[in-house]
């Protein structure tokens, strides 16, 4: 649990980041959102001490983070920035075996570490532990710099528009690996984005920041229907909310008893992408069926609509 | 490529066999010579001289490329800022004194010999250096020092895993420029009594004998080839590991 | 990147105080100006208040005192620059009044010369107006303004007679015509040289740059040349020119033999080739393909895109060349005395045959700020090229 209290930054009587507090729980994952120069990466950058704040505290399972030094703080927690900022001397594996390395874990441990996540990031490690980050396309040197961060197993991954350079089908192929991160190994993560649907994708909870201030810090249900400011109504989005609210839940999660007729959706689709389907094959009904093809219900047209509506 | 490397190990060859022997090639400076002057320099031994002269040229890089890196990391480190501005331009102006004005200038200070020659070396070699010290440093992508600072890593271990070797190339090629500079320096250092390869020049150029002039020439104009040379081919190796984009 | 939290809130300025203190250090330990009964023997140390009269002397280290008070504790880089500048003048006036003083009426043997406390003051200040200059970041036109006014200060002030009596304006009386010659056989050298390298660089540059087979073996030439020493290549070139002279008479009768002028401008001709040939060739290289594109879409031939779009993109980059060679040459030209090809050189290397600073100085204080001039004027002219350009 990470406990942001009254946290300020003033850079030369600009006040960067405005008195914010915030409770981030132990394995979700909050999206910090908003304005450029909203202050967000700031409030991030705060976290692990790269900003040391002007004022308020940050504590870590109760901990205040100053109470060690900042460099030893900023070994446990796994940082992974826009441009990935590989090592360009070292090769992929010692890149991954940095912090590691830092904290003195024996050669054997690290080598198995590495591996381990090359194989997670899905990059074969013989090809590609003793490739230099030049040789790598830039898909997979971002997915290097994030296995970079997971090396130490840190229990807090803190980014920054991590995604923000890769095209959209590398771009869905990473967030379905940070997802899959967190369920493997329970990392708490706290990222920041510009992209309101990965935003919506990825969040537990989601952050909105503007001029510095936490507007709005809640389920990203609650930020669609009720906007605490006009500003994060504007932020969300306001023309299309309602898909938005659509695409927050799964087929699987809305799906009705009993076995219907239509097109079969996956139950991990989200009723976004069902009520596109149905509108497309024209049809008014559509069965849910699990990855293996098992049937799991059945959505209407208008049991979808209505997951649409602020209730 | 293979062209390149033969050339090399013939001049090389070629350097070393005249410093061991130089007798053995009078007869193709005879013809240069006047009223039976002696074809070769016969003042001195060519080897000892030209080991003087590489070891003086070395020992002025060396102690310059210590002092030139530490104050290069120095003014780029955050407690340094202040000075960096006037830095750059220190280094710029000096560049335009030519190096026989810093050491005609020397020579009064500290008197005849080496002395002069290796303090107007290490003077004049710190330039390069500490410019492309500076460059490099300044230049590391700011993406890799965040994610250094951000993994952890100490200032000194950033500076010393990351910061350095990135700047690394940038730094030898300073090295490199210094050396080339301090050999010719150098030969004009016998002008003011520091022992080298200038003394055959000079040696030649007073006594209007061709061949000691040549021979001087030659053998400088060789080391200075071959230094750079490998210097250049040492940093490409290094290069080949290290690529920025 | 942790921020920086020191400069901002420091009362005083680092570097301010560490020449500040340096100053004040060299003037209490060591001599302000040598006084020498001739040319030869060594020099007896006197500090500034023993040599200069008691008004100028005192005078002088208010000035000073000012100055270090402004490097410490004033920031405004104006106030600064003000202040190094009136201890500069102040460190000038008090060295030609030590020289009025220390000299026996109608005395022409005694040597009053600049001692070391003199020299790191001179450096201190220079640092400190250095740095106040960088700071204001004058823009091309101010920055040769600056330097012509420089210029003119110290002709004005050196013809006033008010140094006079030191030993570097002595050995000045004594080879005044002499010096207006070599100055401008100096300045010959290193230009009639550059405009020979860039009638043949420019060609070969663009040669270079349309046919890429011949560029690595040129460039790779030109860069060997350039790190054969000076007087080897002078002493090298002498023998075929000695020999050229020789065969050819009319060779000779134009001048050209193996020692003197021609050794050197060939030298330095061939010294220029490279950056001039790099840089052209770097220039056109980083012309916008668009640019080019767009000409040729107009109809323009081949020789009108290279004059009218390539050539003009590339300008900047080649006279940045051009100012490396300048400067380059001006200092290489020193060593072309060695081979008797004249210029200041003579005076460096006289010098130090006699052991005579003074006369070193001479030579090596005019090749400086003829180096530095260069170096002023071509950096401008490059910038605002480029400014024009965008
Ligand atoms: N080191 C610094 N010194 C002074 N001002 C700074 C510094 N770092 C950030 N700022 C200012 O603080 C404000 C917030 O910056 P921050 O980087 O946190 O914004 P951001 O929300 O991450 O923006 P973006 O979306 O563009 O990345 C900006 O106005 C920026 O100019
Ligand atoms: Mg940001």
């Amino acid at each position: 649990m990470i406990t942001v209290e009254n946290l300020s930054k003033v850079y030369d009587g600009t006040t960067v980041v405005d008195a914010v507090s915030m409770v981030i729980e132990k394995n979700t994952t909050t999206v910090i959102v908003g304005t450029s120069g909203s202050g967000k990466s700031t409030l991030l950058r705060m976290i692990n001490r790269l900003v040391e704040p002007t004022g308020g505290r940050v504590l870590i399972e109760g901990r205040d983070t100053r109470e060690e030094p900042a460099h030893l703080l900023r070994r446990r927690i796994g940082y992974a920035i826009q441009g990935h900022g590989l090592f360009p001397h070292r090769t992929v594996a010692e890149n991954i075996g940095t912090v590691p390395q830092l904290l003195g874990w024996s050669a054997a441990r690290i080598q198995a570490r590495v591996e381990e996540l090359l194989q997670v990031f899905q990059l074969d490690p013989k090809a590609y532990a003793d490739a230099m980050p030049h040789e790598l396309s830039g898909g997979q040197q971002q997915r290097v710099g994030v296995a970079r961060a997971l090396a130490a197993e840190p229990a807090v991954l803190l980014m920054d528009e991590p995604f923000g350079a890769l095209d959209p089908i590398i771009r869905a192929k990473a967030q379905e690996d940070l997802l899959e991160i967190r369920r493997r190994f329970g990392t708490t993560i706290v990222l920041v984005t510009h992209d309101m649907d990965e935003a919506f994708h990825l969040g537990d909870r989601v952050a909105v920041m503007s001029g510095g201030r936490l507007l709005q810090y809640d389920r990203p249900a609650r930020l669609l229907t009720q906007p605490a400011d006009p500003f994060v109504a504007r932020m969300t989005g306001m023309g299309d909310r309602a898909m938005r609210l659509l695409s927050l839940t799964t087929a699987g999660e809305a799906a009705l008893p009993g076995r219907g007729s239509g097109p079969a959706v996956t139950a991990s689709a989200s009723l976004r992408e069902a009520l596109s389907e149905l509108v497309w094959q024209g049809a008014d009904s559509a069965q849910v069926v699990d990855a293996d093809g098992t049937a799991r219900g059945h959505l209407t047209l208008d049991a979808i609509l209505r997951h649409g509506r602020p209730s | 490529m293979r062209p390149a490397t033969l050339l090399r190990c013939a001049a090389l060859a070629l350097l070393v066999s005249f410093l061991l022997a130089p007798q053995r090639f009078a007869p193709l400076f005879a013809p240069l010579t006047q009223y039976g002057a002696p074809p070769i320099y016969d003042q001195g031994n060519l080897l000892s001289l030209a080991l003087a002269h590489l070891g003086t040229v070395c020992l002025a890089a060396a102690a310059s490329t210590l002092l030139a890196v530490t104050l290069g990391i120095l003014v780029t480190r955050e407690s340094g800022r202040e000075f960096l501005p006037l830095s750059r331009t220190l280094v710029n102006i000096g560049q335009t004194f030519p190096p026989v004005a810093v050491l005609a200038v020397t020579v009064p200070l500290v008197g005849f010999g080496e002395r002069p020659t290796l303090i107007a070396l290490f003077a004049y070699g710190l330039l390069p250096i500490f410019e492309n010290t500076i460059v490099g440093l300044q230049t590391c992508p700011p993406a890799v020092l965040e994610a250094a600072s951000g993994m952890g890593m100490s200032a000194r271990q950033r500076l010393f895993k990351v910061e350095l070797p990135l700047a690394m190339p940038l730094i030898l090629e300073g090295v490199r420029l210094s050396l080339v500079i301090n050999v010719g320096t150098a030969t004009i250092g016998s002008t003011v009594a520091a022992k080298g390869l200038g003394e055959v020049i000079i040696a030649g150029l007073l006594s209007n004998n061709t061949a000691f002039i040549l021979q001087g020439g030659l053998v400088t104009g060789l080391m200075a080839i071959l230094l750079y040379d490998g210097m250049a081919a040492f940093e490409r190796r290094l290069l080949r590991s290290v690529r920025i984009e | 990147m942790t921020e920086a939290t020191l400069p901002r809130t420091a009362r005083f300025d680092r570097l301010g105080t560490l020449l500040g203190v340096t100053g004040v250090a060299a003037l209490a330990g060591l001599s302000f100006v040598l006084v020498k009964a001739n040319r030869i023997v060594p020099g007896i140390p006197r500090s500034l208040l023993e040599a200069a009269p008691p008004l100028a002397g005192w005078a002088c280290l208010a000035c000073l005192a000012l100055a270090a008070t402004a490097a410490l504790f004033v920031f405004n880089a104006r106030l600064r620059l003000g202040a190094a500048l009136l201890g500069i003048g102040a460190l000038l006036l008090a060295l030609g009044a030590a020289g009025d003083a220390l000299t026996p009426l109608g005395n022409r043997v005694v040597r009053i010369s600049a001692g070391p406390a003199f020299w790191v003051v001179l450096v201190c200040l220079g640092l400190m107006a250095t740095d106040a200059i960088t700071r204001m970041r004058p823009g091309p036109a101010r920055r040769v303004l600056w330097l012509a006014g420089f210029i003119a200060v110290a002709v004005l002030a050196l013809k006033s007679g008010r140094f006079d009596h030191l030993s570097v304006m002595r050995e000045y009386a004594v080879n005044a015509e002499r010096f207006s010659r070599e100055l401008l056989r100096h300045v010959l050298l290193a230009a009639g040289s550059l405009g020979a390298a860039a009638l043949a660089g420019l060609p070969l540059g663009i040669a270079c740059y349309r046919v890429p087979r011949i560029r690595e073996a040129i460039l790779g030439a030109l860069n060997v040349i350039q790190t054969i020493p000076a007087i080897a290549l002078f002493g090298i070139l002498m023998a075929p020119l000695g020999a050229l002279a020789a065969a050819v008479p009319l060779a000779g009768r134009l001048g050209i033999r193996g020692i003197g002028a021609a050794p050197a401008v060939v030298a330095l001709f061939l010294y220029s080739l490279l950056p001039i040939v790099a840089n052209t060739v770097q220039g056109l290289r980083r012309v916008s393909r668009q640019a080019v594109e767009a000409a040729r879409g107009m109809g323009m031939t081949p020789g009108q895109v290279l004059l009218r779009v390539e050539m003009p993109l590339a300008l900047p980059v080649i006279v940045t060349g051009v100012r490396v060679v300048l400067v380059q040459n001006i200092g290489m030209v020193t060593v072309a005395a060695l081979i008797g090809g004249g210029g200041l050189g003579t005076f460096v290397f006289q010098g130090i045959g006699q052991t005579a600073i003074d006369l070193v100085l001479l030579g090596a204080i005019p090749i400086v700020a003829l180096a530095f001039s260069a170096a002023v004027v071509l950096d401008a002219l490059v910038e605002v090229m480029d400014r024009v350009k965008q």
